[in-house]
Formats: structure tokens, C-alpha cells, sequence
């Protein structure tokens, strides 16, 4: 198990404290609002995740030191739990990252239920797309 | 609004539901059950349980007799003729995939399938196959404006080469009651088949096989309260001689040798295997119940409830798919994805369906992402509306 950041543990200290979902779903939403606009551009076919309902992009850039990824969703609460994954994996090489169990750390957040087996909300369609970038690093 | 369910008492399911919270606002998707089906199921499996129609030994035989009263029984329920056929199949997904492939070699390159814009990918994926593989042209018929089948320009697309009519009665996204006796006379003039997709209609009306002319009609039983993995296909008797058998293995064959075999004609050449016995028993049981029902009480309740789900939204500005005037509206709040809305609901413990409701191309025909659809049923009331409408305030005003 990876060190927490400061900040993802900001996030749990925060997400820790709300007693209803209104406050959760308020949360999680600043969260999203928080996420770096993906260009138009950069919404491609090929940048989709498959397996989500939800249209939601990925991309990896490459170029920086470590990889860092990138993320887009159309639904707003979505952003929120993408905007969250990343802040678990900030500053993480490619093999800490695949060890991640994002099943604990959205627990650890009181988010479990946000993360539904069905493929309806994918988040782990993601995170399976990750893996994969990662691997054709 | 007071409008109580005098038969939410007899759905177990429904009941368990309230004490979590929970409010199911999702029945198109699929029904609880009622006691009479429990019952059932159980005292099927309690009394001792055979395969059917191989055994010579007792149980076998009841079980025999209890399987193929079942089938009288659910034929009496479609108002179906002593001549026409009843085939079990796992659904209404299954019964499309047998007539689409049981027709199949009736078909040449060229020849026509007509389907409506709206149909669920169970009603569309079988046929835009078949003509993939033989070279046929899928032909869909248009909307109107309401979202309703357009019956005039539907059977102007009707031609000599068209083979197959396969419509839904009971669209599950936008929820419109079609008339369609125009259209299947119109077919059936020119020699086509008319395959009817039930699964939405065959639950807030009992189907009526008399009237209702078409060739083949399926549907599955776990919309119509019943269990799961059970579905039929009505074959009318003029259209039974044209299908040619599909799946191929135990207790459908007359005879059989290593290179050649004979098979049984409908229904049991179509049913190879060991049916879903105790389920289709529990079926016909369910359908029994149903029918000791006052139909026009629960028709009348449910026209009630559905003119309250439909005010309630309009009230709130949302974006209603169509005119619907049956069983279910699928909407979207202004500038609110639908996945978050349906979050938040169900952070309240409303289950409605998110998404594109297995009706892609209909969706994105009509350049939605998707949409929430809120699905009614005879166990329903007016208190389970106002706990939507209070949910759906709320996710609002977080939302917006
Ligand atoms: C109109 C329609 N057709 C077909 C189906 C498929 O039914 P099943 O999944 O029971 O085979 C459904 C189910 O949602 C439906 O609503």
C-alpha cells in the first residue's frame, strides 16, 4: 500500500466529515469542478474508455515525469470520483499506481456506494484503462 | 396525493423494499413478485420434482401434466386458438433470436425486414444481423413527432419484397401504446410475417391474440410479475409451418441416427433440453392470480398514476421523450446529465433506470446521451411519486 499524499489525505479527512449525502454529493461535485478541462481536441474516439455509460475520457501524457494522466467526463458527479482517483495516484510511478486498490481508497472516502458493480458509473472500466496506458508506456 | 395500491400488499418484494427505503420505480426493467408465484415455485419444488416428457414413472408424469396445463393455461391468458403454438423460450430476447434465425432460410439478398425506430436492441440486433449475413435491407420505420410509430408512412415502406414486420407494441423508452392492426393487415396482405415485441405491453394489458393479427408475439415473464429466465413465443397456427427448427439436442427429436434425425414438430421441436420447469409452472400460476384481478381497477390505477408522473414532471420543467400515455415517461432535466441525477436518486433510495435503455439508436436519433426513466406497475402508489418528486427536488437543487 502506497503513502497517502497530504492532499488525498486532505480528501479523506474532508469526505470523513460529512454526516449526509447532500453534503457528499456538494463535495464531490466542488471536486469535479476542480478537474482540468480536457480540450474538445482531445475527446477522441481513441481517448474514450469503453465499458462506461457515461461517456468518460482518458489520456496518459506521456511527456511528463511521472506520466501523468488526464481526465473528462459529461456527468458532473463522474468528474468528481475522476478528479478524486487522480488525486490518489498524483506524483505516482507506474507500478505504484497498478497496485492502487481504488475499492479502498473510495471506501476510505465514504464513496463505496458511488462505485456500483454495474458498469453504469465505470469507474473501474478506468481504472482498467490505466492499467493498460501503463503498460504501453 | 392518496392513490394506495390495494395489491402492493401482495408483493413481497415491494414490501421488503419500503422497509429499506427503497422505492422501485424500475419495473419496466423488471416486476416483483407476487405471493401466488412464491407459492408456487415453492410447493413445485417441495412435492418432488422429474423431468417432463421423458419419464416413465410417476413423478414424471405429474410433472409432464403440471408443465403442459401450465402451457393450456398461459395460452388461455394470450386468448390464443387451440390451433396455434406456444414455445417456452428463456425470453423475449431468445424468441426474437429463434424466429430470426428459424425464418432465416426463407430469405434472399434484397428481400425486406421492417423494424420501428424505436425498438429495443432485442428487437432490432437479431433482424440487423440476419440481413448483415444474407444481404437483406433493414428497413426502419419513423417516428412522428410524439415519438409514435407513423402507421401511414409505415405502410407506405411496406413493398413485394418485404419478408418481415417486427414492431414493439409498447415502446420502454418512450412509453406509447401503438395501435398497429393497420400496419399487420397491411403486412400480412403482401405475405409478410408480423413478429409483435410484447415484453412491455403484455404487462398492462392482457394480451388479446384474437384481435391483435400478427404471426408471432413473445414476451418475457419477469416484466409481467412472473420468475426469471422464462419467456414465449406465440406462433399462429398459418405461421407455424415456416419455421424451421433452431437449436438442436435432447427431447426434439422423433428419431435419430448417427448422420440424420427427425424432429418434432412445434412446440417441443423448439424446445430442446430441460425447460425451466418449476418457472414456467410458477408462470402460468402468476398469470392465474393476475387474472383473478379486477384487470379494470388495476388499469384505471395505474392510467392515474402514470397522469401524476407525467404532471409532476411537466411541472418541473423537464424534457419528456414523446408523448407517452402508458406504464412509463423517460425525461432529462435541463442542462443536468443524466447520470448524475440518477446518482443522486438513488442516493435516496429511488431506483429509476439511467441510460440509453437498451435503445441506442433511438436515443441518438434523438441527440440524447441518454435519459431517466421512471417505470410504474400495479404495486406502485401515489406515496412512492411524491418520494420521487421530493428525491428529485432535491438532486435539483444540488445540481442546478
Ligand atoms: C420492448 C422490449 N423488448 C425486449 C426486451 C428484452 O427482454 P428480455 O431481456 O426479458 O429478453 C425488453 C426488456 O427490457 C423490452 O423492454
Amino acid at each position: 500500500m502506497n503513502q497517502l499524499s497530504t492532499t488525498a489525505q486532505q480528501a479523506i479527512d474532508e469526505f470523513q466529515a460529512c454526516e449526509q449525502w447532500e453534503q457528499r454529493a456538494r463535495l464531490l461535485l466542488q471536486r469535479g469542478a476542480q478537474l482540468q478541462e480536457l480540450p474538445q481536441t482531445l475527446r477522441t474516439e481513441d481517448n474514450l474508455v469503453h465499458g462506461c455509460e457515461t461517456r468518460v475520457w482518458l489520456l496518459l501524457d506521456r511527456e511528463a515525469v511521472p506520466p501523468r494522466f488526464q481526465a473528462a467526463s459529461e456527468a458532473r458527479l463522474l468528474r468528481g470520483l475522476l478528479a478524486l482517483l487522480l488525486l490518489r495516484i498524483e506524483g505516482l510511478d507506474a507500478e505504484q499506481i497498478t497496485a492502487i486498490d481504488v475499492t479502498d481508497w473510495f471506501a476510505q472516502l465514504g464513496l463505496s456506494r458511488q462505485l456500483s458493480p454495474s458498469r453504469s458509473n465505470g469507474l473501474n472500466a478506468v481504472l482498467i484503462r490505466m492499467r493498460e496506458l501503463l503498460d504501453n508506456l | 396525493m392518496f392513490l394506495p395500491s390495494p395489491w402492493r400488499q401482495f408483493f413481497p418484494g415491494i414490501l421488503a423494499f419500503a422497509e429499506q427505503q427503497q422505492v422501485w420505480l424500475d419495473s419496466a426493467a423488471t416486476a416483483q413478485k407476487p405471493q401466488s408465484m412464491l407459492d408456487a415455485l415453492a410447493q413445485h419444488y417441495q412435492q418432488g420434482v422429474a423431468n417432463v416428457h421423458r419419464a416413465q414413472h410417476q413423478p414424471g408424469e405429474r410433472a409432464t401434466r403440471a408443465f403442459e396445463n401450465a402451457r393450456s393455461s398461459i395460452a388461455k391468458w394470450l386468448q390464443a386458438d387451440a390451433q396455434d403454438t406456444l414455445i417456452f423460450t428463456k425470453g423475449t430476447t431468445e424468441g426474437i433470436n429463434l424466429l430470426s434465425q428459424a425464418l432465416a432460410h426463407h430469405l434472399q439478398a434484397g428481400d425486406e425486414i421492417l423494424i420501428s425506430a424505436y425498438e429495443h436492441h432485442a428487437n432490432l440486433l437479431p433482424w440487423q444481423q440476419l440481413a448483415l449475413a444474407r444481404g437483406l435491407i433493414l428497413k426502419v420505420l419513423p417516428m412522428d413527432t410524439d415519438g409514435h410509430l407513423d402507421i401511414d408512412q409505415a405502410i407506405a415502406q411496406l413493398s413485394t419484397r418485404s419478408r418481415i414486420v417486427a414492431i414493439s407494441a409498447l415502446s420502454n423508452v418512450v412509453g406509447h401504446k401503438q395501435s398497429l392492426s393497420a400496419l399487420l393487415s397491411a403486412a400480412r396482405k403482401i405475405g409478410a410475417w408480423t413478429v409483435i415485441d410484447g415484453a412491455q405491453a403484455a404487462v398492462h394489458e392482457r394480451p388479446n391474440l384474437q384481435q391483435l393479427d400478427c404471426d408471432f408475439f413473445v414476451c418475457s415473464a419477469h416484466k409481467v410479475y412472473g420468475p426469471d429466465g422464462v419467456g414465449l413465443l406465440f406462433a399462429r397456427e398459418r405461421a407455424v409451418p415456416a419455421l424451421r427448427h433452431w437449436q438442436f439436442g435432447g427431447e426434439m427429436v422423433r428419431h435419430c441416427d448417427y448422420q440424420h434425425a427427425e424432429f418434432l414438430p412445434a412446440p417441443l421441436g423448439f424446445e430442446p433440453g430441460t425447460p425451466s420447469t418449476a418457472n414456467i409452472i410458477a408462470f402460468a400460476a402468476t398469470l392465474e392470480w393476475l387474472q383473478s384481478l379486477d384487470s379494470q381497477a388495476i388499469a384505471t390505477h395505474e392510467a392515474a398514476l402514470h397522469a401524476a408522473l407525467l404532471q409532476g414532471l411537466q411541472a418541473r420543467g423537464m424534457q419528456i421523450i414523446g408523448s407517452p400515455n402508458c406504464a412509463l415517461v423517460s425525461f432529462n432535466a435541463p442542462q443536468v446529465h443524466h447520470a448524475d441525477l440518477a446518482l443522486l436518486l438513488g442516493e435516496q433510495g429511488i431506483a429509476v433506470r439511467a441510460g440509453h435503455h437498451c435503445a441506442m439508436p433511438l436515443l441518438h436519433s434523438l441527440g440524447l446521451a441518454g435519459a431517466l426513466r421512471v417505470s410504474l406497475a400495479m404495486y406502485n402508489n401515489g406515496d412512492d411519486l411524491q418520494r420521487f418528486f421530493a428525491a428529485l427536488d432535491q438532486a435539483l437543487e444540488i445540481l442546478q
